[in-house]
């Protein structure tokens, strides 16, 4: 049954009418043609579809498309703002916390909300805080890196 | 502006696009009316095929066509195996299986539609009757009289025998003090990059054009192969790998889906889709390892090794995956010195079917097993002649070379100093106060130990005829074209396939070092088969020994001739122009200066070009090695272990890495964590399971244990650089190495932490109840081995 929704993703909001069985990754990537964020898997296991609903980060494959409607989505590329990068992304390029980079607009995304549920974290705590987010590539290394050097240079503020 | 030298860590080009969501993978390609395919795939492991019924699949609005594997048998052709062992039994491999599917997964229907979830929504309706046969998933079992048969060609399911044999192994064993003997197992992995495989297929009906754009570390051997077995020519096919989320060595091959959606887009004229799903992806992907190891090691008390056998079954899956002959022997038995002066080798492995996903080159592909076999072996001999492992290794390590050592196996390393390695991991980590720390620790019921791994590995594919003769059905040199632009900027066209490695950074870094112009005005052009030249692609940590190499060969003609065009403008003498920082001067004439750019420009207007030169400043090169490279390393593990629960955890790795000269450091330091990761995973947790029936239980990511970053420590890297003699370079190849020297690393720790009770040997995966059990199997052998002293004694 298609059923109409209005959703604000990257600060533009638009209406369409979608499945209801779509799921909010599907609409971003089909429907909104915002193919940084990525499918992964098919459990909720890799993380690669991560973005900002609301404020929080979700799965946005665990997340109907019709469950978004009246909200706030951020997705990476609503991440940098006036063609300056999120410092988070920075972060990411200067520790090189990516390499094949399908994971990596979904790490960035949960990155950034747990700098701003915890803005110094340890390192057992970004382990812990990027645990739902698969990278295959870079043993995690360079990303824990990346995360502490975005917390420092951010001053533990959001 | 980036001026970057060899040696630099450069920034990733790459990284801009990816980090702000403006990667373009497989499946964010969308084409004007393009369809959907979805997969039809046997739920039995071995089952005949009695009837297809697509009616009422055919009958959903939305779906456009359903073919079953019998409407496109001929055109889909058979899936070709690219590696030929002497006497091996190639099997037909259809894409879509017609009379028989023979592991789970196969396909048997494809079901076009204008949406993917319709298209998934038919797949289901789609009716296949079968007819269940036995299903057998063991190697070793499926060899026996009575097993399960898969394919006509084979009676007891072996593909084929292979065979090295170097000095006399069986003299050898006769006349050792010590004989030390273990079944290993290493255990069946699949690879999970995170980007699925994906395929988009367009065709153009007018010129008959095919563009196949797919998720892929082998554009132009995939194209190769598809025309070879399709019959669409070769010039008349475009076949582009876009990014590419990781591969692992699981995209190396002419992949089913590949010829599938390639033939419908010319049936229908349309363009078409097919994105595969995760579980999808775990039985129609390639696994990698699954051998079974029967292992002898001898030598003498004094620590001397004398000889080394092994009969391995290889699980090669149910049909032969383009490389798949190639790993379990080439790339495998021919490791089997290691780092070691080992007179006698002699190794035999044994290819078999078996109703499971085919199985081919997962990161290491053969070296992981050939070094987890070896430094096992190492440690299991000096634990049963009493003495320190690091000894054993010592007294046995090649010594330093510089200009290549031949081995037991027949193969020549090109340099090694593996003391070298051995002694710089050995100052970052301090093994004596380990050991004080391991006893106190002891005494507190806390179990800890040390393992180390000293390997070796093989990169550079490859020497084409050396390869040929090994088995390989195409050479494996590389290619470049460097372009350059009448402005000075700088195309670069590489025969490479990158996938996470960074090579649009390192190869624009040694342009930029070569040529003296910024990296910015460096494009490095790669996967797409109408751009480049062929080329091989990128596996086997080869893109910087030969691809690399071949970019210095371009890069080198372009020099020679610019410099001839400089002096021509410069009015001068060529011997006497200097070429420096990007600028061309005479020695003694300070205000006689020449841009590259101008040279660059002058080449291109012709206006006063040297008598008989060609204009423009493009050159082409193919380069062909003339021996692997073999780097080499030490890797130390310290694990803790949890006596009550068997938990089993990473306390510290440090791993010390000789690639020969590094071009990007930063970039060779995360090729090493990744590496490091997929090693520990194996070691520690990850494991394909199947049931006796063909199932694969371990179906998605849910029982799959792919690491996450709680699972894994903080690494120490570190390196020496021994440079290798095959390229100007100096560059040996990074890619693997991590993987390759890890899991040993882990298994040696355990067996460390563990070898107080008794304990000689563990296989992997270390889950907490498999060392449990294995702690309390040896706490009950002791207490039953005491007692029986006991009785002796009383």
């Amino acid at each position: 049954m298609p059923t109409t929704i209005t959703v604000t993703v990257n600060g533009t909001t638009r209406t369409n009418e979608v499945d209801e069985r779509l799921l909010l990754v599907q609409y971003l990537r089909e429907v909104q043609n915002l193919t940084g964020t990525h499918i992964g898997c098919d459990t909720s296991n890799c993380g690669a579809c991560t973005v900002h609903l609301n404020g929080k980060a979700v799965k946005s494959c665990t997340v109907f498309a019709v469950q978004a409607d009246g909200g706030t989505v951020k997705t990476v590329e609503g991440l940098a703002s006036n063609g300056v990068m999120h410092p988070m992304q920075a972060a990411f390029k200067e520790k090189h916390g990516l390499q094949c980079g399908f994971c990596t607009p979904g790490m960035i995304m949960t990155s950034i909300e747990l700098l701003e549920r915890n803005p110094n974290p340890s390192e057992a705590e970004i382990r812990r805080g990027i645990r739902g987010n698969l990278c295959r590539c870079t043993g995690y290394h360079n990303i824990v890196e990346a995360v502490k050097f975005a917390a420092a240079g951010t001053g533990g503020k959001k | 502006m980036v001026m970057a030298k060899l040696g630099d860590s450069v920034r990733r080009v790459e990284d801009d696009r990816l980090i702000t969501g403006r990667g373009r993978y497989v499946d964010d390609i969308k084409l004007n009316g393009m369809l959907y395919v979805s997969l039809v795939r046997s739920p039995h492991a071995h089952a005949l095929i009695k009837n297809v019924d697509v009616s009422a699949a055919a009958a959903l609005p939305g779906v456009e066509t359903v073919f079953t594997g019998a409407d496109l048998q001929e055109q889909l052709g058979s899936l070709p195996a690219g590696w030929t062992i002497k006497d091996m039994v190639a099997p037909p491999h259809p894409p879509m299986a017609f009379e028989k599917v023979r592991v789970v997964g196969d396909a048997v229907a494809a079901v076009v539609a204008i949406d993917p979830a319709i298209a998934a929504d038919a797949a289901q309706l789609v009716d296949v009757t079968y007819e269940v046969l036995p299903a057998i998933v063991d190697a070793e079992k499926a060899t026996k009289p009575g097993a399960p048969q898969l394919h006509e060609e084979s009676s007891d399911n072996v593909a084929f025998n292979w065979e090295v044999h170097g000095g006399d192994y069986a003299t050898a064993a006769k006349s050792a003090e010590v004989v030390v003997k273990q079944r290993i197992i290493n255990q069946r992995l699949i690879p999970n990059s995170m980007e699925t495989r994906g395929v988009v297929a367009d065709y153009d009906p007018g010129n008959d054009h095919l563009t196949i754009y797919t998720s892929t570390q082998i554009p132009h051997l995939m194209r190769l192969l598809f025309s070879l077995i399709t019959g669409h020519p070769e010039h008349k096919l475009r076949v582009v790998a876009p990014d590419v989320g990781g591969a692992f060595g699981c995209k190396l091959y002419l992949y089913a889906e590949e010829v599938i959606c390639g033939i419908i887009a010319k049936n229908l004229g349309r363009p078409v889709k097919w994105t595969e799903g995760r579980q999808e992806n775990y039985v129609a992907t390639t696994h990698g390892r699954d051998h079974i190891a029967d292992v002898e090691i001898c030598g003498n008390k004094d620590g001397t090794i004398t000889g080394l056998n092994a009969h391995i079954y290889a699980n090669l899956g149910a049909y032969l995956s383009t490389f798949a002959p190639g790993i379990p022997t080439v790339l495998f038995g021919l490791m089997l010195s290691g780092q070691y002066k080992i007179p006698s080798i002699s190794c035999k492995v044994t290819g078999v079917f078996t109703n499971t996903t085919p199985v081919d080159a997962y990161r290491g592909a053969g070296r992981p097993e050939a070094t987890h076999l070896v430094e096992r072996m190492v440690d299991m001999f000096a634990q049963e002649i009493g003495r320190d492992p690091l000894v054993v290794r010592r007294k046995n390590f090649l010594a330093p070379f510089k200009n290549g050592k031949e081995v037991a196996t027949g193969v020549k390393y090109d340099s090694g100093n593996y003391q070298g390695a051995l002694n710089r991991a050995l100052e970052i980590f301090d093994v004596k106060a380990f050991r004080e720390e391991q006893r106190a620790a002891r005494k507190e019921g806390k179990l800890l130990g040390v393992g180390f791994s000293t390997y070796i590995e093989i990169c550079g594919m490859a020497p084409s005829a050396v390869a040929g003769a090994l088995g390989a059905g195409a050479g494996l040199w590389e290619s470049s074209t460097v372009r350059v632009h009448p402005t000075g900027k700088v195309t670069v066209l590489t025969g490479t396939s990158p996938h996470g490695q960074g090579h649009e950074t390192s190869f624009a870094q040694i342009v930029s070092a070569e040529l003296g112009v910024p990296m910015e005005d460096v494009d490095v052009l790669h996967g797409d088969t109408d751009r480049q030249q062929f080329g091989t692609g990128t596996f086997g940590s080869r893109s910087l020994a030969v691809g690399g190499q071949a970019l210095m060969m371009s890069l080198k003609k372009v020099k020679d001739k610019a410099l001839k065009i400089a002096a021509r403008e410069l009015d001068a003498d060529p011997k006497m122009v200097r070429f420096e920082d990007g600028v061309y001067s005479l020695e003694d004439i300070a205000e006689k200066q020449l841009p590259f750019a101008s040279v660059a420009l002058a080449a291109h207007s012709a206006l006063n070009l040297p008598p008989r030169m060609e204009p423009g400043l493009e050159e082409t090169s193919f380069f062909d090695p003339e021996n692997f490279t073999w780097p080499f390393g030490a890797h130390i593990c310290v694990v803790e272990i949890d006596e009550a629960t068997g938990e089993t955890k990473i306390a510290k790795y440090v791993a010390v890495d000789d690639i020969g000269n590094v071009i990007n450091p930063m970039i060779v330091d995360g090729m090493v964590h990744g590496g490091i990761a997929q090693g520990i995973g194996q070691a520690l947790q990850e494991g394909a399971v199947y049931s006796s029936d063909g199932q694969l239980l371990t179906g998605s990511m849910l029982d799959y244990a792919v690491p996450t970053a709680e699972d894994l420590p903080s690494f120490i890297t570190d390196r020496t650089v021994t440079p290798t003699n095959v390229n100007d370079l100096g560059a040996k190849g990074a890619g693997e190495a991590g993987t390759i020297a890890a899991s040993p690393a882990v298994i040696n720790a355990v067996v460390d932490a563990l070898k107080h009770l008794g304990v000689k040997h563990i296989d992997m995966p270390l889950r907490s109840e498999h060392v449990w059990r294995t702690i309390n199997d040896a706490k009950v052998a002791q207490r039953a081995n005491r007692s029986v002293s006991a009785v002796k004694g009383s």
